[in-house]
């Protein structure tokens, strides 16, 4: 126990922080996603410390299962002759940098100086069969809203990314990002 | 450090940290998953809240942690799908060329 | 003057005040004697021109109307005088209320009200027939009949006015339509001239006239004549007037009747306000009969007449007041001036409107040394055979076709037999031929009276020099007129009159005899009359002492004139127009004076004229200058300010309003540049924009405590 925190909290959160800026800073835009998985998954040892297993599992799930995955694909279907032309920090990034920081700080200082809390309750026992029965009866709603936007981006996601008809009558661009 | 304070810190730094990725680096991708690592942390938030908080049984802190999931990940679908889409029109994906909403 | 007299007869029957009735029917109704012939020009004026006939049937009409009423007014008088009840009576009514005081107006009858009525109105009457042949061919025959119906309205109101301010304003009326008919035939610049003449110099004595009504008001608070002793008139009245002391001596009441008096003598002529009379002559000869010899002129002798208790109060017995004195001498100077520069004239009507002016100053030393009989006689009289002369000399211009210089004139007693009988009875009566013509008579009296002046026996002089000049200038201005050779044009001859003119001639004829006996001193209608004395026939009326003799003196004088007159005018007859005159050629020096009328004209063109010219073109430049130059600093200076406005307005306003859009064009490509299409960019901002406000809201909220940290 190190400053009242358990020594899983401070590694966990050590490979969380850690991930996160190895997906700042890594120039190879691959590392970078793979970093982003690596943060994924301490904050989902962060959700099984915090008693949400199903968010944790969850989590796991859907965000590594599939969004790191689809980031990887997307660098991969958009790397040009391989070598980026580019630099990959923008000019003026210190001031990103510095409103981040400020950020941080702000958060920080809002967190820290607030007055303790009691200590934490007991853990609250979470089975899946209550979340389903939650699910099924106070957020009905959000989820079928979910639901419906899932297909939409789903099917949006699709045509955006759809390549061009190459029907050599229509010339203009459908839809594009224009 | 209470145990909530501490994570509260540790989510607002991988807060601040995806906000970084979005502000400085040039690539549309990695700004995204700097949009993922943001609501991340608010999804870290939201967990410590709802444990540290007076209701844990109440199952609202979770629930809304599980949305923020499903919608997070719907929302990287359609913009890796914009940025797929941008890159084959322009053969970039460099912010700092996407400039033709210059006002 | 239509307005006038409505809102009087209007105000007088609203007023709170009851009026002062007269007893008898026809002093309530005196007010449409002068009312009818006003009301008749009114009408005339309505009328198109021209409408001879109607407009000669409503004058004339009028003017019968008045006539009519006039002689039931005398025999009213008459009746009150047969039977000792009061002669005077009196309607007064309040015109203005002026709070502490009101103003009056009102009407009197009394013999010599009377006596004026019928005189106007019955030479009026044939002076309006005789226009009707006089003006046949004239075009504005309408417009003459209506200002001649005017005129006739306002004397008659001059003569019934029992209140000075309704004098006045009838005086002004006169005053008005004489000016009018003066310049009747206005293209003519010379009458026009002589208009305006008229009018100005009659002006400077309605000045005078003026002030005297308002000191009289000032110090009396009324202008009545007579309202049961209250009048001005009246003793109480004239006590206080008495009692009150003017500049250099003189009491107010000698003030006011010296006043009075400058209004009376621009009227009549007197000098040295008589240089319009002359003048006056342009207008149309009816004009100059009925105005300038009857009636007009004989208003300013009336005047005199009616506040004649005003100027001699005072007056110790067997003397007389400062005021009546002034009026003796300066009619004594008019009356010998007059004569003396009618000897020279050669115009027909002037040679009778400087006998007039001489008349005149007659009446007046009658006024003054004789009483308000004496004046009176002569000037009705004076009236009837001046009408006669001034409508024969109309008679002899019309047959000669307008021809008034006498010395184209010539042996016009064959060819105007009746205008040259009549003429000659005018003529007769003016000198003063004895017994048979009235003129004797009155200006016997006056002359008898002046003898007995206790006070100095120069106008008594001037008075005879006078008679005997009268005498000669008319033997003179009838032998060149109806005697020797014809001297006009070859081809003209020259033709009696219409009958419409010369019947008016011969009832005047008749009536400049027949008047004499009203003033014989045997049997003095005249005089017991006016004073409202019983009368007797007395034949010892003649052996006054001095009379018989002073009476002999005078016709010797006459006599005396008339011989000159023959002997220089028609024993060396006249042949041609250009032949000199008789006295031009034995005293050219004199003569031409005379002729030149004493050089009246042209003392006041270098003096009066010159001063007020003067005058004018100061007041001339005063105005272009200095207010007019004021008035163009005003508005240059506003000028300035709108040029002024102008330019901030361009210059500031607009240029800041120009400048304002610039700079929003600018900051508008300053804020584009924010947006620079770049999502980073916009991210940076937002999260400065949530730094700053959570920031805020932190702050703030531990501030106040609502956040507890």
């Amino acid at each position: 126990m190190i400053f009242g925190l358990s020594i899983i909290f401070i590694l966990t959160s050590i490979l969380t922080v850690a991930g996160a800026l190895a997906a700042a800073l890594l120039k190879n835009l691959v590392h970078c996603a793979l970093s982003l998985t690596v943060t994924f998954a301490g904050l989902a040892l962060l959700y099984l410390q915090l008693d949400a297993q199903f968010a944790g599992f969850s989590q796991i799930l859907v965000y590594i299962g599939a969004v790191a995955i689809l980031v990887v694909f997307a660098i991969l279907l958009t790397r040009g002759s391989g070598i980026p032309e580019y630099r990959n920090f923008s000019t003026s990034w210190f001031a990103g940098l510095a409103i981040a920081a400020g950020i941080f700080a702000l958060l920080a200082w809002a967190v820290l100086k607030s007055l303790p809390t009691s200590v934490a309750s007991a853990a609250p026992q979470v089975t899946v069969q209550q979340i389903g029965l939650a699910l099924m009866s106070s957020y009905v709603l959000p989820l079928e809203i979910v639901a419906v936007l899932l297909t939409v981006a789903l099917i949006g996601a699709v045509i955006v990314a759809m390549p061009e008809s190459r029907d050599p009558k229509s010339n203009s661009t459908q839809g594009g990002a224009e | 450090m209470t145990p909530l304070a501490a994570f509260l810190i540790v989510a607002a730094l991988v807060f601040a940290i995806g906000f970084a990725i979005s502000l400085t680096r040039r690539n549309a991708i990695l700004v995204l998953i700097g949009i993922e690592l943001m609501l991340n942390a608010a999804n870290l938030n939201l967990i410590a809240f709802w444990r540290f908080g007076p209701y844990p049984e109440a199952l609202t802190g979770m629930m809304f942690a599980i949305f923020s999931i499903a919608v997070a990940a719907a929302e990287a679908a359609v913009g890796l799908g914009l940025v797929i889409a941008y890159h084959r029109q322009s053969k970039t994906t460099d912010l700092d060329a996407m400039t033709r909403m210059k006002g | 003057m239509m307005t006038t007299s409505a809102s009087l007869i209007a105000t007088w029957l609203v007023q709170q005040t009851p009026p002062q009735f007269a007893s008898s029917g026809i002093v309530n109704a005196l007010w449409l004697i002068p009312a009818i012939p006003m009301v008749a020009a009114g009408l005339i004026a309505l009328l198109k021109q021209p409408s001879k006939k109607a407009a000669a049937a409503l004058a004339i009409g009028g003017l019968a109307c008045s006539l009519l009423f006039a002689i039931v007014a005398f025999i009213h008088v008459l009746a009150a005088w047969g039977s000792s009840a009061p002669t005077r009576e009196v309607v007064n009514f309040t015109w203005i209320d002026l709070g502490a005081t009101h103003l009056q107006l009102g009407w009197m009858l009394d013999p010599l009200a009377a006596i004026m009525l019928v005189m106007v109105t019955f030479v009026g009457l044939l002076i309006f027939i005789y226009s009707t042949g006089y003006m046949a061919h004239d075009e504005n025959f309408t417009r003459f009949f209506c200002f001649l119906s005017l005129f006739a309205g306002g004397m008659l109101g001059v003569l019934i006015a029992n209140s000075l301010l309704l004098l006045f304003m009838c005086w002004e009326i006169v005053g008005l339509t004489s000016y009018l008919l003066i310049g009747f035939w206005y293209h003519k610049p010379s009458a026009a001239a002589a208009a305006k003449k008229a009018f100005l110099t009659t002006r400077v004595g309605d000045i005078f006239f003026l002030l005297g009504i308002v000191w009289l008001f000032a110090n009396t608070g009324t202008l009545l004549f007579y309202n049961n002793g209250a009048g001005a008139m009246e003793p109480t009245a004239l006590a206080t007037l008495l009692s009150q002391p003017a500049a250099w001596g003189l009491t107010a009441a000698t003030a006011i009747g010296l006043l009075i008096f400058a209004g009376a003598a621009g009227k009549s002529g007197q000098l040295p306000l008589h240089v319009w009379l002359p003048d006056a002559m342009e207008g149309p000869t009816p004009v100059s009969a009925l105005i300038h010899a009857a009636t007009m002129v004989a208003a300013g002798v009336y005047l005199v007449a009616r506040v004649y208790p005003l100027m001699s109060a005072g007056s110790v017995a067997g003397g007389s007041t400062i005021s009546l004195t002034v009026v003796a001498w300066i009619g004594a100077l008019t009356a010998l001036f007059g004569a003396l520069v009618a000897v020279a004239q050669n115009d027909i009507k002037r040679i009778l409107a400087y006998s007039t002016i001489s008349q005149l100053g007659y009446m007046m030393v009658g006024l003054a040394v004789g009483g308000v009989a004496v004046g009176i006689f002569h000037l009705i009289t004076h009236a009837f055979f001046k009408a006669l002369l001034f409508l024969g000399a109309g008679s002899v211009i019309h047959g000669c076709d307008e021809e008034q210089d006498i010395r184209r004139m010539g042996r016009l007693w064959k060819a105007m037999p009746i205008t040259f009988a009549t003429y000659a009875v005018g003529m007769l009566a003016l000198s003063g031929f004895p017994i048979v013509f009235s003129g004797f008579w009155s200006k016997d009296a006056i002359i008898g009276a002046a003898h007995n002046w206790p006070v100095s026996k120069g106008p008594f002089v001037l008075l005879l020099i006078g008679a005997l000049l009268t005498a000669f200038y008319m033997t003179r201005q009838v032998f060149y007129v109806f005697f020797g050779t014809w001297r006009g044009d070859i081809h003209a001859h020259a033709h009696e009159s219409p009958r419409v003119m010369t019947v008016p001639l011969a009832i005047l004829a008749v009536f400049a005899i027949g008047l004499g006996v009203l003033g014989t001193p045997a049997w003095p209608w005249f005089t017991s009359f006016i004073e409202s004395k019983s009368l007797t026939l007395d034949w010892q009326g003649f052996s006054e002492p001095g009379l018989i003799s002073l009476m002999s003196f005078a016709i010797l004088l006459v006599a005396v004139g008339l011989g000159t007159g023959w002997w220089l005018y028609s024993v060396k007859p006249i042949r041609n127009a250009e032949q000199e005159d008789v006295l031009e050629a034995a005293t050219p020096t004199v003569f031409g004076w005379l002729a030149r009328r004493l050089y009246f004209d042209e003392l006041y063109e270098a003096t009066v004229l010159r001063w007020y010219a003067a005058l004018a073109w100061f007041s001339d430049w005063l105005d272009r200058r200095v207010w007019g130059g004021i008035v163009a600093i005003v508005s240059n200076s506003f000028r300035g300010l709108g040029s002024v406005n102008k330019s901030v307005d361009s210059q500031w306003i607009d240029g800041v309003f120009d400048k304002g859009c610039d700079e929003l064009v600018t900051s508008g490509g300053v804020l584009a540049w924010l947006q620079a299409g770049r999502a980073p960019g916009y991210l940076r901002l937002m999260g400065i924009g949530v730094l700053v406000l959570a920031g805020l809201a932190l702050a703030l909220g531990a501030a106040t405590g609502q956040v507890r940290l």
